[in-house]
């Protein structure tokens, strides 16, 4: 029995995980944030005056390219680690499993990849856009005019339905991943866990409501 | 108490096994799990069939030789429980009972319910001690140490070492076993010179063998018969983080 190619330890792809997930998670709060601009009611003005500031501002470039890194980053490493416990057990019980776990912990890998699905969708719908990889649509007349092409895209109940199930999904990943981030790094204490896993909790909530309250806006009251 | 029971047989490491189906009436409620077994080998070997092989020595809980998959769990359906403990009376009357090896590219099968642990022996050679020069017995107290941190020590200590932790983990990693080694060496004043380099050591070792990454699912420490937290999990990140940092080369 050998590594077999693994010449980081499985502790170091722990820590890359967890510290990619973290920025990961934090990028969701500040891209929730600009987001609710949508609901604004003044027909994306504020929306449109904050992505002008994002896209003037240098740190948010580089930040831009921190954030691929990362997310290229955490599904590499997802799908390696996947690849490597998959072949820790070569063969597999007969009865299914009983031990105690949450659900949220067991289907990371799943739920990733659902994630990294949607991710795909909503890269065509508004980053390639704007790249100019894909023609401007809507009543969008610039590469970067997205509030028509949100209000295009959440015309179709199918997108609206796709969006919400795909920000569940996150939000499943999520309630294990904000605790499971701190266990990586090493800070799991019976001082603190507990209010670790409850922000957990009420973070992955937040950001799943959060962004369903904008396709379901769109929808229903724009 | 009557039971059918469906038992993974297999001749050694290289032959395939395949399930096998009996029945075994007049089981006492009083058993343990493993005088269930002694009680059916005896009846196997009467009617001249092959004994199930199983490992135990002590049987009282303390040695970590006895380790069956049970109904889907590491040492069957009760919690801090191992598979000697276990008692006939926790089964329902009738009912089939599921058994199987532990599972894990680092647990070959031997025999039957029987898997090779070096892997866990390897882990502890590559730094599971303490380095101490021997001579004469020191007073007691000569080092003291906080009450609150002996017993964190000794609650890691406690680990027997019998694997279910690898056979619970999704990813069969060896995560808690590890852990817990480490912890009980690092919080103490006898462990902590060498901290650094035993959990460098230890986890390297880890990777080598084959076990898989954990994932922070925690099915371990459900599974523990001793009830190892996955803090220690957490503290052995933090001292690999800190041994990696923070470390010299030479």
């Amino acid at each position: 029995m050998s590594k077999k190619g693994f010449s980081i330890a499985s502790l170091s792809h722990k820590y890359i995980m967890a510290a990619a997930g973290a920025f990961l998670m934090l990028f969701l709060v500040m891209h929730l944030a600009t987001n609710l601009l949508l609901l604004a009611g003044d027909g994306g003005g504020t929306f449109a005056e904050s992505v002008d500031f994002l896209l003037t501002s240098r740190l948010i470039k580089i930040m831009e390219y921190v954030l691929f890194g990362a997310f290229i980053l955490h599904i590499l490493l997802g799908v390696v680690i996947e690849i490597h416990n998959r072949r820790s057990r070569p063969v597999g019980y007969h009865v299914k499993p009983k031990s105690g776990t949450s659900a949220f912990s067991k289907f990371m890998f799943h739920s990733g990849i659902i994630i990294f699905i949607f991710l795909l969708l909503h890269l065509y719908h508004f980053f390639l856009v704007k790249l100019g990889f894909f023609p401007v649509y809507g009543d969008a007349t610039e590469v970067h005019d997205f509030f028509p092409m949100v209000v295009y895209v959440f015309q179709s109940p199918w997108m609206v339905a796709i969006y919400i199930v795909s920000f569940i999904v996150l939000g499943f990943h999520l309630k294990h991943a904000f605790q499971s981030a701190f266990q990586s790094f090493g800070l799991n204490h019976d001082k603190y866990m507990p209010a670790i896993k409850t922000v957990g909790t009420i973070y992955a909530i937040a950001i799943t409501i959060g962004f369903s309250v904008i396709p379901l806006y769109f929808y229903f009251i724009y | 108490m009557n039971f059918k029971l469906k038992i993974w047989r297999q001749k050694n490491a290289a032959t395939k096994g395949k399930f096998e189906d009996y029945t075994l009436n007049d089981v006492s409620p009083e058993m343990s799990f493993l005088q269930m077994l002694d009680y059916f080998n005896d009846k196997l070997i009467t009617e001249g069939g092959q004994p199930v092989h199983f490992e135990h020595d002590c049987r009282e809980g303390i040695c970590g030789s006895c380790g069956l998959y049970i109904n889907g769990r590491p040492h069957g359906p009760l919690r801090n429980t191992t598979t000697c403990e276990l008692h006939m009376r926790e089964f329902e009357d009738g009912s089939t009972i599921v058994i199987e090896p532990w599972r894990s590219r680092a647990f070959p099968i031997i025999k039957d319910l029987v898997v090779d642990r070096s892997s866990f022996e390897e882990v502890m050679l590559a730094g599971g001690f303490v380095n101490i020069n021997t001579g004469g017995a020191l007073d007691a107290n000569t080092t003291p140490i906080n009450k609150k941190i002996s017993d964190r020590a000794f609650d890691a200590a406690v680990c027997i070492g019998c694997g279910a932790c690898v056979a619970a983990c999704k990813n069969s990693s060896a995560a808690l076993f590890v852990s817990a080694k480490v912890s009980q060496f690092a919080m103490l004043p006898q462990g902590k010179t060498e901290a650094a380099e035993r959990v460098e050591k230890m986890v390297a070792k880890m990777d080598d063998m084959g076990f898989g990454f954990c994932s922070n699912t925690y099915a371990c420490e459900f599974d523990c018969p001793k009830g190892i937290s996955v803090e220690f999990i957490a503290q052995m990140n933090r001292e690999f983080f800190s041994a990696k940092v923070c470390s010299h080369k030479k």
